[in-house]
Order: structure tokens, then C-alpha cells, then sequence
């Protein structure tokens, strides 16, 4: 089993990643050409300005607005792109397999990253459950996405400490990260891929038809 | 829990037209919409959300209704669209019944929403592929179908006859000459700077203003017309009731007139939605990237006017005033600055409302709101208190909208939450305090 985790399902999760955000990609690319407003609008000065506005920290009005949702978030999205591309055990991996060699973060920096995925997913669960207007629009998927992604970084950690037999925990930690990065395309985890489009879509609406400003 | 008096509204419109449908119908014509009419926009908007609610403070009739999860427009999405997908187009009639509350009562189109979403989703445009399902359906409130209807046969919002037409603009040429001698409303004028248009309301209840801006023009000695036949009306509700073929035919004739009378612009009255139906609706529809003539609102023309000096402020006024931000010119035109020059030539005690520009709230009018008539006033009411707590704040007396449907629905604010101000067009204060040139030398 750890054979298979460690080879063949790292192969199957990069080439389903890569693969079905490519396929959404090229799909969505296509849509867009009947959707006859899409590419007839964008424009890449205000698409860029608003894009720049949404991912520099508290430059838009409703991040000032709630500042610690709005740090939570950042850090969260920051640790959840850069902790398993970056972690000292993962580059070793890399090495080992493909003799990629690159920088990797120090381990205790890597930890700390880690708790900071996995307490944010646990409050973003806790806001699903107290904040009326999120309850409200909470679907069971939205639990399961939030501890979908906690998944690999609780387990991966887990084993890390060794606070569980080794083995087993990296064999689980390496399906639920395979898991994680297949369904990526194709649930609402997406948003990594389409954020980039939407906003600056929305930008070049709000820039050059609107002479006005989205943030 | 959405409003139990709002859930058991009744309108003709949306409940007698729910009776005649069937299910097959109501499934087609969902999934028509959703997979041929639709396409890349309804695609990534529904797959990006996250469910985060971060839009929920950006809408007014959320913040008006204590924090109501309902209200917040990811939620006016999610009982509307989400459903219509999920359900595969297969919903009831009651669904329909609440589906046409949400989209053509509880969601104005203002389009503050997208400037909150961290995604930038377009709200608003999914609230408007409900009302094209809805309308495709035949179930809109009845006073805002009526509307609709009267675009499809007269070509303009309110039943206007051809005759009554002329006849009004001849009486408002009169009135104008009785405040400034010489001034005209010259008809079809072929070749003329400006083609100048104006919202059916405006013969119907609100002729003055015809005149205000026949004064205007005079003293600013511009060159400018008006159509004599149908064209002349820039407004369209078709495009809030989701019958966007009526609206491209619309748009199609309002440009077409303004071409046959080779115009150089088209100045338009104090009107919001008219001028995103003319910019930006109309000519996505018409398949134009932009409108084939340049569109002046009224207050960048007034800002034209004023800052090059071609009209002068006599006397100031000096009673305090505010000022309502419209969508559709400001988040819309981003005209919020030339607004407020404007308006500190002609006043002497302007305070802002806050939040004010692109994040101003909506008046909970314009998108067609008010055009649901009566049955739905005070549903509108409850969900714009934060409206009238902005303008008791400023204190003013006055609330100027530049803007018909701010106008009108800032008007129904004041009066149900008794603020004892009243609200103006930025013309009748320029009327009443621009030079006029004097009377005896003009004749």
C-alpha cells in the first residue's frame, strides 16, 4: 500500500489535477466564446487593477471591514499554496524522484504553517455554524470541502510528530491529499483556478464600461 | 426567515400567470435558459462560490432587516438559481411564487454586491437570468408588465399617444417662454449637436422637467432637438422584466432616431437605468460593444455646462442638502465627482451621505422595484431603513436624485419613515438659480 501511495497515486493525482483543470480550462474557454460579452469586454488594465486590489491584504472596503476574517483568510491561502510545495518532506520526495532540488521552508516554520490551514478550516467550519448568513448557505459539501482540505495537512502533520504508528498515518495522509488534489476541478475548490478570470472579468466590467471601481 | 407579509403578497401578475403553467413548461423554459441562453458567465459564477456570505453586508435590504440571512444576496441566489440547477428545473409553483418575490422585489440590480464578492461574481446578472426565466414563464408583477407592455406597443414606458407626445412638448415649450422669452424645443432637427432624450414618465406626470431643461439649453445656447416621433423615450423597464426582445427593439429605435437625425450626442434627462439600457444592456443585446453615438448623462452635461462656464450659478441655494449616489451613473458611469461639482456650484450647504460613490446603498428602487407597483411599497420600505438613517444623518432638507427611480423611491422613504425632507432634481434647482439671461433683450 505505501508502495502505491508513494508511487503510482502521486502519478494519478498530478495528471487528474493537471488534466481536469485543463480539460475545465479549455471547456470553459469555449463557453466563453458563446457567452458573446465575455472576451469583448476584457481588458487587461482593469482587470489587472482590480486583481491587484483584491490580493494586496485590507485594499478592498469589505476586507476592512472584518479584519480578522480578512488576515485569517490571507494566511490561510498563503499556507494552504505554499506549505506542501515548500516542506521539507515533500522536496525530499521531489529529489528522490525526479531529482528536482529547491528551496524548502525550516521545519519549524513548516509546522506552525500547518496548524495555521488546519485552525483556520476548524474556524471557517465554526463561521458555516454561527453565522446565520452563512448557515444559511451552507451545504453538507461545504463541511466536507473545508475538511477535505484540512485532511492532508491534520494527518500529514500527525505523522510528522509520529504521535500515531508512521506508516498508516503517511498512507492515509497520501490518499487524502490525492483525493484532495483530484477533486479540485470539478468542486468548488475551483475558485483557485477561476478567482484570477472572475475578478478581473469583473474589473474590466467596472473599469472600462463603468469608469468606476469594484472594491 | 424571509418576510411573512412579503411571502403573502398577491399579485396578479406572478400568482394568476403561476396557475396556467405546467410542469413540462416550467422545465423547458428553466432549462432553455440555463444551458442555451446562458454560457460561460452562469458557468464559472456557479462554480466559484464558495457559499462565504461575505456579500451578505453589502445589500441593503440585508442590512435593513437586522442581518435577515434571507436578504443576503448569496441567499437570494441560492433559493432562486442554485434550486432552479439542483432541481434540474423541475419547481412548483410556490417556488415560482418565492423565486419572483427574490428576483423582482429584493434585489434592485445595483450591483453593489460584486464590488464585495471576493470573486467578483455578478450578482445582479444572476438575479437577471431569474427574471428572464420568469418572464419567459409569463410570471412578473403585473404593474411592471404593464410597463413592459406599453415599450412593446408604443415604444415608450407609459401609454404615450403620439399626439399627446407633441402636445405635451408644445405646452412645455410655452410654459419655458413664460420663464425665459425666445427658448424652444426644436423638433427633428436634422444635423443638430445634441439629440436630447428623456423617460416617458417625464410627459406623463412630470412634464416641468421638459421645460427645466428647454431653459437650460437656452441659456447654455446649445444646438439641440428632440424627436417628434417614437424613439424619443430612453427608458425600459423590458430590460428589468426580463423581455429582453422588447428592449433590444427599445434601444434598436432610440439609436436608430438619434442616427436619422445625425446628431453628433445624445444628452439624456436625469435618469439612471435609461442610461445603462442605452450604454450597456441594450447594446450587449444588439450584439455593439458600445452605443454608435456618445451618451452624455445629464449631469456630465451640467458639469460640461458649469465648469466651462456656458451657464452660471445667480444665487446660490442655501438650504442644507444631500445627495443620493445612483447606481446606474455612479457605480455605473463613475460620474460621483462630476455629481458633487455640480452640485457645490449650485449649493451652498451640500452634505455627503456615508457610505457614499461606488459604495453608496441602493435606493431599493430603480431595477424595476418601483415599477411593481403598490402591492410591494412597503416591502420595499422595510428593506431601505438604512436608506433613511443615511439621510436623517445628513441633516438635509432637500435630497437631490438625479436619478427617476432614487427620485421616486427616496421620495416613498421620506415620507414612510416621516423625514420631513423632501427630494429635487438637480434641473429645478439649476432653473432656479442659474443667470438667466435678461427676458427683454432675449424677445
Amino acid at each position: 500500500m505505501y508502495e502505491f501511495v508513494r508511487g503510482p497515486l502521486v502519478w494519478i493525482a498530478f495528471i487528474g489535477f493537471f488534466g481536469g483543470l485543463l480539460y475545465r480550462f479549455i471547456t470553459m474557454a469555449r463557453l466563453a466564446r458563446k457567452d458573446k460579452v465575455v472576451y469583448a469586454t476584457f481588458d487587461a488594465k482593469y482587470g489587472l487593477r482590480s486583481l491587484l486590489h483584491w490580493v494586496i491584504p485590507f485594499a478592498g472596503v469589505n476586507m476592512r471591514m472584518r479584519p480578522i476574517y480578512t488576515l485569517l483568510s490571507y494566511a490561510f491561502h498563503i499556507c494552504v499554496l505554499v506549505t506542501p510545495l515548500f516542506l521539507m518532506g515533500h522536496a525530499v520526495l521531489w529529489q528522490e524522484s525526479w531529482g528536482i532540488r529547491w528551496w524548502s521552508l525550516p521545519e519549524g516554520i513548516a509546522d506552525i504553517m500547518t496548524l495555521v490551514v488546519v485552525f483556520a478550516c476548524i474556524f471557517f467550519i465554526i463561521r458555516r455554524l454561527v453565522r446565520p448568513e452563512v448557515r444559511n448557505v451552507s451545504y453538507p459539501s461545504d463541511f466536507l470541502l473545508a475538511l477535505l482540505v484540512m485532511a492532508p495537512f491534520v494527518t500529514g502533520f500527525v505523522a510528522h510528530q509520529q504521535w500515531l504508528p508512521y506508516k498508516p498515518m503517511i498512507i492515509i495522509h497520501g490518499l487524502s491529499g490525492a483525493l484532495w488534489l483530484l477533486l479540485i476541478p470539478w468542486t468548488r475548490l475551483v475558485h483557485m483556478m477561476w478567482f484570477p478570470f472572475t475578478r478581473a472579468y469583473m474589473g474590466s466590467e467596472f473599469g472600462s464600461v463603468r469608469h468606476s471601481k469594484d472594491w | 426567515m424571509a418576510d411573512l407579509q412579503d411571502i403573502q403578497v398577491i399579485d396578479p401578475g406572478v400568482d394568476e400567470s403561476i396557475k396556467k403553467l405546467t410542469p413540462e413548461r416550467i422545465e423547458r423554459t428553466i432549462n432553455r435558459v440555463l444551458t442555451e441562453e446562458s454560457a460561460a458567465r452562469l458557468q464559472i459564477y456557479l462554480d466559484t462560490c464558495v457559499h462565504c456570505g461575505l456579500c451578505a453586508e453589502a445589500c441593503q435590504s440585508y442590512i435593513s432587516r437586522d442581518g435577515d440571512p434571507d436578504y443576503a444576496p448569496v441567499a437570494k441566489v441560492k433559493d432562486t438559481l442554485w434550486e432552479m440547477v439542483k432541481r434540474k428545473g423541475k419547481v412548483d409553483g410556490e417556488f415560482l411564487h418565492n423565486a419572483a418575490r427574490i428576483a423582482f422585489i429584493d434585489c434592485g440590480a445595483c450591483r453593489r454586491c460584486s464590488a464585495y464578492c471576493p470573486f467578483g461574481i455578478d450578482i445582479s446578472y444572476l438575479i437577471m437570468t431569474v427574471r428572464r426565466i420568469l418572464n419567459l414563464l409569463g410570471v412578473v408583477p403585473q404593474y411592471l408588465q404593464d410597463t413592459t407592455n406599453s415599450h412593446a406597443v408604443t415604444m415608450n414606458q407609459m401609454w404615450v399617444q403620439q399626439d399627446d407626445w407633441i402636445d405635451t412638448l408644445m405646452w412645455q415649450e410655452e410654459d419655458a417662454q413664460a420663464e425665459l422669452a425666445g427658448t424652444r424645443i426644436p423638433l427633428d432637427k436634422e444635423g443638430a449637436e445634441i439629440m436630447y432624450s428623456i423617460i416617458g414618465p417625464e410627459p406623463k406626470i412630470l412634464a416641468q422637467l421638459i421645460a427645466n431643461m428647454a431653459i437650460i439649453f437656452k441659456v447654455a445656447g446649445a444646438d439641440w432637438t428632440m424627436p417628434s416621433t417614437d424613439g424619443w423615450d430612453n427608458s425600459n423597464m423590458a430590460m428589468y422584466s426580463g423581455d429582453f426582445e422588447t428592449m433590444g427593439r427599445v434601444e434598436r429605435l432610440h439609436w436608430e432616431r438619434a442616427m436619422q437625425l445625425k446628431v453628433k450626442r445624445v444628452v439624456m434627462g436625469e435618469c439612471g437605468h435609461a442610461y445603462r439600457g442605452a450604454v450597456y444592456d441594450g447594446p450587449r443585446w444588439l450584439g455593439w460593444t458600445k452605443p454608435p453615438i456618445p451618451m452624455v448623462h445629464a449631469v456630465e452635461y451640467y458639469y460640461e455646462l458649469l465648469k466651462s462656464g456656458r451657464i452660471k450659478i445667480a444665487r446660490k441655494i442655501e438650504e442644507p442638502v444631500t445627495v443620493q449616489d445612483p447606481c446606474n451613473i455612479v457605480r455605473g458611469r463613475g460620474l460621483h465627482h462630476k455629481l458633487r461639482y455640480v452640485i457645490n456650484e449650485i449649493c451652498e450647504d451640500f452634505h455627503d451621505m456615508e457610505p457614499r460613490y461606488e459604495h453608496n446603498y441602493c435606493c431599493q428602487a430603480g431595477g424595476g422595484l418601483i415599477n411593481c407597483g403598490p402591492p410591494w411599497k412597503l416591502s420595499r420600505m422595510k428593506s431601505n431603513r438604512i436608506k433613511a438613517d443615511q439621510i436623517r444623518e445628513t441633516g438635509a432638507h432637500t435630497v437631490i436624485t438625479p436619478c427617476h427611480n432614487c427620485h421616486s423611491g427616496i421620495e416613498d422613504i421620506i415620507g414612510h419613515y416621516k423625514l420631513g425632507c423632501h427630494v429635487s432634481f438637480i434641473s429645478e434647482l439649476l432653473v432656479k438659480t442659474i443667470e438667466m439671461p435678461n427676458a427683454g433683450e432675449e424677445a
